[in-house]
Order: structure tokens, then C-alpha cells, then sequence
């Protein structure tokens, strides 16, 4: 150092003319040092011992009929991932956060998962008003985080946000999709009625609904505009009014206890011969319901997720997991099983993007979230790309009820898988106005339907 | 007003037997309630654990018939003893170990220790029962529906919904008024009821009344959780929703009334019926403003007695 050019840094440590004594190099040469390695640290982060994974799910309450399988579906792909030598050589952990308790203190636990545990990416939420909470949160924390499966599709259309993206669809699509299908199947009817629960998703829904419809199908009578407590256990009132009212169409966005309810109890009242059912979210209720859901209904299940899917990309995947699944928890993976999945291989992907632009090395935080826009990464039944607004593309299956030999509950068949880009909202549009452009010629555009096969 | 009466009369008729229905069921939660308040002068809130323990027990026992093909009818007598199982092992652990150690406290600290039980049993339904909906539903299969007629076209009911859940709620009705004013045991639990000190003055045994009329509390609670579980999904969560609108009952009808809570599921039952026919968006107030309504009124409620307070 002395020979030659002593350098910026040193000359600054130094800070006065004249001579150098040995003492004040030997300082300088450590605070350098010290200096260097900090801005090393900072570009080039080690590999961690582990990364771990904060994960916002439901552990109690009535959501947590999704947010348990969804943790299932976590540990069962994690232990996978570790058995596979990890992401990078570094294995992966999880650790789980309830929801339960609601959204400010889910703001807490999201800042106890960066702040004290010290995780590298956050998977949330179930909620959509986490979601809506925890997405500035990531921004100010900078903290890479997923929203795994919430619907609200408010998110990306009224915000730009740097460090979170969706892995999965958000509830235009999903709701779209089901109104499509309805138009293709039974394009003559006339009236509908709608039973959802009364909270953000039931109402949101809804208007997503009849929006689409306004403009697809103006001129349809709604009969009636039901919105039962959530978590109502007791459905006969809503059940009787609408054996009086004949609608040609029931439909309902319920999910959990209150779909289970619903469903039975207008089985046991003969409703499913008066009115044809448009239940979006029924794939989760499927194997509890069992034959008390007749045949011939509309059902979707939020996504591109059905384990008997007519045409899986890697139909060896989607096997291997479902009987995995099967083995170790009993019972079929239901539709946050697989937006678990996405958002699981959406993170390794993410990685190993990260990690490939760098050469291998360990991305920063900023290099990882970069990672996240534009990924394009497998899902159980096809692929999903994120756009550069930071929502996911994926396509959406809805099928008719079937009853099958093989199986003590109802199945799909005359199943359409709608491409994403058909029924999301484009960037730079908010849904409620893209909705109201939508004309009676997409419906021709709607893919064949696929019939069940044993 | 007529022109609209006689339009709506078949609607009306419709909407009073749903009324009926769901009365009966809240009925059944909030009377235990009641008489629980009424001796323990605590306010429950582990009471809506109850209702859910009841029903999945109930659930249970019918999941347990079913599967071993035993004769469908069993599974009425099981909503029975689904809920004289939950209140004779749940009842005295409860009022023994928790409520007779806090009797005297102040009673936000009564309600801390039934909302810390009510936790814990929230964690054991979820431990015992996991968090998918658990439904039985075969006693509702078992006896059919009934058509009810409506002008030229028939609505379905459920013979279970149309009379077994009314009946058992006027049976415990009468039976609950019966035993209260004509044994010896139901004269003891007034007598403790109205004074207590009084009461052991005379040589009533307060602690073992006390003993009694929590496990009979916890009984019917469970009995309503027991009757609901055939038609509804019973998950995680479902005992808060349940023990909110029991105090909405309770408040209304006078705490410690029997005969009040039952006038007051009947009206909270009726006006969410005409709700959901003629204001679908006032279904989920009713209740409340209807409580609010009476309470602005008469603040102890529709069958509440002023009390003079003690200095």
C-alpha cells in the first residue's frame, strides 16, 4: 500500500496533510478494511444457512378450511424441496403465521417475520385485506413477498409495488370465467338470484358478476339479493325464498361451512331441480358435500386446479402430487393446495433466475423481487407468468357436475380451461371498466368443453 | 296496506315458518344462557363452545351410526345424548374447577376466565374435530320433506326443520316452566335465583343448585348445537357467531327470563324471516336493531324486573 497509489479511501481515513505515521496507516488500513468488506456484504450477500419463509395462512377460524390444506400443501413441497438438496444447496423452512386473528395483527406478525425472524420472503395471504395490508408493508421492508392466494384484484390495479407479486389469478378471472361458461351452457336464461356471504368477497364478487353480465347479457332479471351472515350454519329462509321465486340461475361465491351448508340443505329442499347452480368456489367443497351436490351444475375451483385436470401439462406431476398428498393427509388437495404449489415453485424459480443472472451468486433482496417480474414458472396443471404489473396470468377451469363410479362425490365434466389472457384484466385497466367493454363475442371465443373420462 | 297484505299473504305465511324454525334454534342456545345468568349471575361467553361441542359430538354419533349401518332412526336419540354427554362431563368440570373460583370476583374478571375457557375449548374442537366442516345429516334424510302449498306450486320443507326443531324448543319450553314452578328442584333454583342469601338462610344448598343449573346450561346449549348439526356445516369459529346473537336474546329478553327468551328468538326469528322476503339487507341487523329498539324502551329488558340496587 505504501508503494504504490494509496487510494481515495485511504487518503480520506487520513484526513491531513504531512507526513503519515505508521500508527494512523494501520488505522486507515482497518477502517478501509472494515469499510470494503460492509460494501462487499451489501452487493455480494453469502448463501444463508437456510432460507425461511414467512407464511400468512389461516390456522383458525372458518377460513382455516383453506388455510390448513394450504399449510399441508407447504410442509408436504418444502420437505420435498429439502429431500431434492434445496434451492441453490440451501435448504428451504417455513414458518407460519395465523390470520386469524385479523389484519392488524397480521401487520404485526409480518413485521415480527422480517424484523425478528429474519425471513427472506413472505408468502401472503389468504385474506384479501392482509394482502391489501401487507403489500406496502413488503415496499417499505423490502422484503420479496407472494401473495399466495388472495382474490381482491384491487391490488396490482390501483398500485405499483416493487417487492410483491401474485402467483396465482385474482377474482375477475375467476368470476369471468364462470359467467362465460354459464352464457355458453345455458345462454337462454333469464334470471338469476344470488346467495353469497356477506363480506368484502361476497359483495366484490358479485359486482364483478353482474358488471360482466350487464354487459354480456343485459336485460336479465335478478330475482333476488341474498347476503347471509358469514358463516351462517342456518340457509332455509334464503332457501325457501328462492323455491318461490323460480330463478333460472342460483348463484353463489360462498366457500367453506357456508357452501357445505347451502349445498345441502337446498339439496334436502329439492332447489337443484328448480334453478341451475353457478358455484364458482365448489371444487373445495366437493369431497365433504359428497352426492348431495347433483349433477349438472356449474362449479369452478379459483384457478386452473382440478386433480382429474383434462390436460395437465406434466401429467406426472400433477399425479405425484395429488397421491402424495392423498397419502400423507387424506384426502384430495383442494384449490390453495395448489396456489401453495404455485407460490412454492414460484420461489424456486425466482432463485434460480436470480441466482443465474448473478452467476450463481446469492441475490440480494432488490435482485430477487426483480426476479419475480416477468417469471414465467410451472404450475400443477400448466404455467403461470407474471406480468409486469405483478399479477399472475393463469388459466381457470369450470366444468359441469358429473356423478362417476369411481368417485363418492361429484366431478367435473364438460370442462373448460379459459386462457388467462381471455379473462384478465389487461394492465392499466381497472376491472370494473374493463369489465363494462366486454361484448357477446368473447363467448365465442370460449375453448371446447372437455368431457369426463374414467 | 291491504292490497299489499293480500299480496303477500301466501309470502308471509312462508316467511313464519322459516321464522319459527330459526327461533327454535336460537331459543335453545339462549335459554341456557339465561338460566345460567340467572343463578351464576355470570355471563357465559365459554356458552357458544358449548353449542359447538354439542353439535359436533351429535355429529360424531351420527357420522359413528352411519358408518357401521346401524338403523338411521338411532340418530335422533343421539342429538339427545349428544347433549346430556357435553353438559354431564363438560357442565360440572366447568362450574367446579372455573366458575365456583371466580364467583365472587368482579365481573370483568368473570368474563376474562369464560372468554379464556371459551379459547381453550375453541383449540380442543380443532384438536379433536380438525378444521374441514363436520356435518351428519341423517336424521334430516331419515324423515323427508313435506310440500307446503303455495298458491299452485308446492315449496319443500324438511320434516325435520318443519317439526322436530320446533317441537323439541317448545317441549323444553314447557318442560323448563314445569320444572321451574312445580318440582321441589326448579323451586330451589328460583329461590336462588331471586336471593341467593336468602335462599341459604333457608337451607337451600346454593352450590349444588349452582352445580345443577350449569350442567342443565350447558346441556341445552349443547342440545341447540346437537339439533343444528344435521343441516349445518359445524366449523371452526361457529360457537362465537352463536353465543353473539344469544346475547342479543338474552339482553333483549331480561336476563334470567325463560319465558322472555323464548318471546324474543320467536320475534328475532320472525322479523329475520321478513327480512330476508321483503329487506334482504336488513337480515343480518334485525337482530340487533331489535334489541336496540327494546332496550331504548325498557333497559331491562322485554321481561326484565327493576331492580333496586343494593348500598
Amino acid at each position: 500500500m505504501t508503494s504504490g497509489d494509496p487510494g481515495p479511501i485511504l487518503g480520506a481515513a487520513v484526513g491531513k496533510p504531512g507526513p503519515v505515521t505508521r500508527r494512523e496507516t494501520l488505522a486507515a488500513a482497518v477502517a478501509g478494511g472494515l469499510l470494503l468488506s460492509g460494501r462487499h456484504v451489501q452487493a455480494q450477500p453469502s448463501r444463508p444457512a437456510e432460507i425461511k419463509v414467512g407464511i400468512a395462512t389461516y390456522l383458525s377460524g372458518p377460513a382455516s378450511v383453506f388455510g390448513v390444506p394450504g399449510r399441508q400443501a407447504a410442509e408436504m413441497l418444502f420437505d420435498e424441496i429439502n429431500e431434492a438438496g434445496g434451492i441453490g444447496g440451501v435448504r428451504v423452512r417455513p414458518i407460519f403465521v395465523d390470520e386469524g386473528p385479523g389484519v392488524d395483527h397480521f401487520v404485526g406478525e409480518y413485521r415480527r417475520l422480517v424484523q425478528s425472524e429474519g425471513v427472506h420472503i413472505v408468502f401472503a395471504a389468504i385474506s384479501s385485506g392482509d394482502c391489501l395490508a401487507c403489500t406496502p408493508l413488503a415496499d417499505e421492508m423490502k422484503r420479496p413477498t407472494l401473495l399466495w392466494d388472495c382474490g381482491t384484484q384491487r391490488i396490482f390495479e390501483e398500485n405499483r409495488f416493487e417487492y410483491s407479486f401474485r402467483t396465482q389469478a385474482n377474482a375477475t378471472p375467476e368470476v369471468l370465467s364462470a359467467l362465460l361458461y354459464l352464457l355458453r351452457a345455458k345462454p337462454d336464461f333469464r334470471s338469476i338470484a344470488v346467495v353469497n356471504q356477506d363480506y368484502a368477497w361476497g359483495r366484490d364478487s358479485w359486482e364483478i358478476f353482474r358488471t360482466a353480465m350487464q354487459a354480456l347479457k343485459p336485460g336479465v332479471r335478478v330475482s333476488a339479493e341474498l347476503f347471509p351472515r358469514f358463516g351462517a350454519t342456518d340457509y332455509s329462509t334464503e332457501i325457501t325464498r328462492l323455491l318461490a321465486l323460480r330463478p333460472d340461475v342460483v348463484l353463489s361465491t360462498s366457500w367453506g361451512g357456508d357452501l357445505d351448508a347451502f349445498i345441502r340443505q337446498s339439496s334436502d329442499r329439492r332447489l337443484f331441480e328448480r334453478s341451475t347452480f353457478v358455484l364458482p368456489l365448489a371444487e373445495s367443497s366437493l369431497e365433504r358435500v359428497g352426492r348431495a351436490l347433483p349433477a349438472g351444475h356449474i362449479i369452478g375451483a379459483r384457478g386452473d386446479h382440478w386433480f382429474l385436470h383434462p390436460g395437465p401439462k406434466d401429467p406426472a406431476l400433477l399425479k405425484r402430487f395429488t397421491d402424495n398428498f392423498r397419502r400423507r393427509f387424506s384426502s384430495y388437495p383442494i384449490y390453495p393446495c395448489h396456489h401453495m404449489a404455485q407460490a412454492v415453485f414460484a420461489m424456486k424459480a425466482g432463485y434460480e433466475k436470480a441466482m443465474a443472472a448473478k452467476g450463481g451468486g446469492w441475490p440480494t433482496d432488490a435482485e430477487l423481487a426483480a426476479a419475480f417480474r416477468g417469471l414465467e414458472f410451472p404450475s400443477l396443471t400448466a404455467s403461470v407468468r407474471i406480468r409486469e404489473d405483478g399479477q399472475g396470468l393463469e388459466n381457470q377451469i369450470i366444468g359441469t357436475t358429473h356423478h362417476a363410479d369411481q368417485y363418492p362425490f361429484a366431478v367435473m365434466t364438460d370442462m373448460v380451461v379459459f386462457p388467462a389472457e381471455l379473462v384478465t384484466t389487461p394492465v392499466g385497466m381497472k376491472s370494473a371498466d374493463w369489465l363494462k367493454t366486454l361484448k357477446p363475442e368473447i363467448i365465442q371465443r370460449v375453448p371446447q368443453p372437455v368431457a369426463y373420462q374414467p | 296496506m291491504q292490497a299489499w297484505l293480500s299480496e303477500n299473504t301466501l309470502l308471509l305465511g312462508l316467511a313464519a315458518l322459516d321464522g319459527l324454525s330459526y327461533a327454535a334454534t336460537v331459543f335453545m342456545v339462549a335459554v341456557g344462557l339465561n338460566l345460567v345468568f340467572g343463578v351464576l349471575r355470570i355471563l357465559n361467553v365459554a356458552h357458544g363452545s358449548l353449542f359447538a361441542i354439542g353439535g359436533y359430538v351429535a355429529a360424531s354419533l351420527g357420522l359413528f351410526i352411519t358408518s357401521r349401518g346401524l338403523p338411521a332412526w338411532l340418530s335422533l336419540p343421539a342429538l339427545l345424548l349428544a347433549a346430556v354427554l357435553t353438559g354431564a362431563l363438560l357442565g360440572p368440570v366447568i362450574e367446579r374447577l372455573l366458575l365456583r373460583r371466580v364467583e365472587k370476583q368482579e365481573p370483568v374478571l368473570q368474563l376474562l376466565v369464560t372468554f379464556a375457557l371459551f379459547m381453550i375449548l375453541e383449540d380442543l374442537q380443532k384438536l379433536l374435530w380438525g378444521v374441514q366442516p363436520v356435518v351428519s345429516d341423517a336424521p334430516v334424510r331419515l324423515l323427508g320433506t313435506v310440500d307446503v302449498p303455495f298458491g299452485a306450486d308446492v315449496i319443500p320443507f324438511t320434516a325435520y326443520q318443519l317439526f322436530v326443531v320446533p317441537g323439541v324448543a317448545l317441549l323444553t319450553l314447557l318442560g323448563l316452566v314445569w320444572f321451574l314452578r312445580r318440582t321441589l328442584a326448579g323451586r330451589m333454583i328460583v329461590a336462588v335465583t331471586e336471593d341467593r342469601e336468602a335462599a341459604r338462610a333457608m337451607g337451600i344448598d346454593a352450590a349444588r343448585v349452582t352445580l345443577l343449573t350449569f350442567s342443565a346450561g350447558a346441556a341445552l346449549a349443547a342440545l341447540g348445537g346437537a339439533l343444528a348439526s344435521p343441516t349445518a356445516s359445524l366449523v371452526p369459529g361457529v360457537g362465537a357467531q352463536t353465543i353473539v346473537l344469544s346475547f342479543a336474546v338474552v339482553a333483549t329478553a331480561g336476563l334470567g327470563r325463560v319465558e322472555g327468551a323464548a318471546v324474543t328468538a320467536l320475534l328475532i326469528g320472525l322479523g329475520r324471516a321478513f327480512a330476508v322476503y321483503f329487506e334482504p339487507e336488513l337480515e343480518v341487523v334485525i337482530p340487533y336493531i331489535i334489541m336496540v329498539a327494546v332496550l331504548l324502551i325498557r333497559p331491562q329488558g322485554l321481561f326484565g324486573v327493576p331492580e333496586t340496587r343494593r348500598i
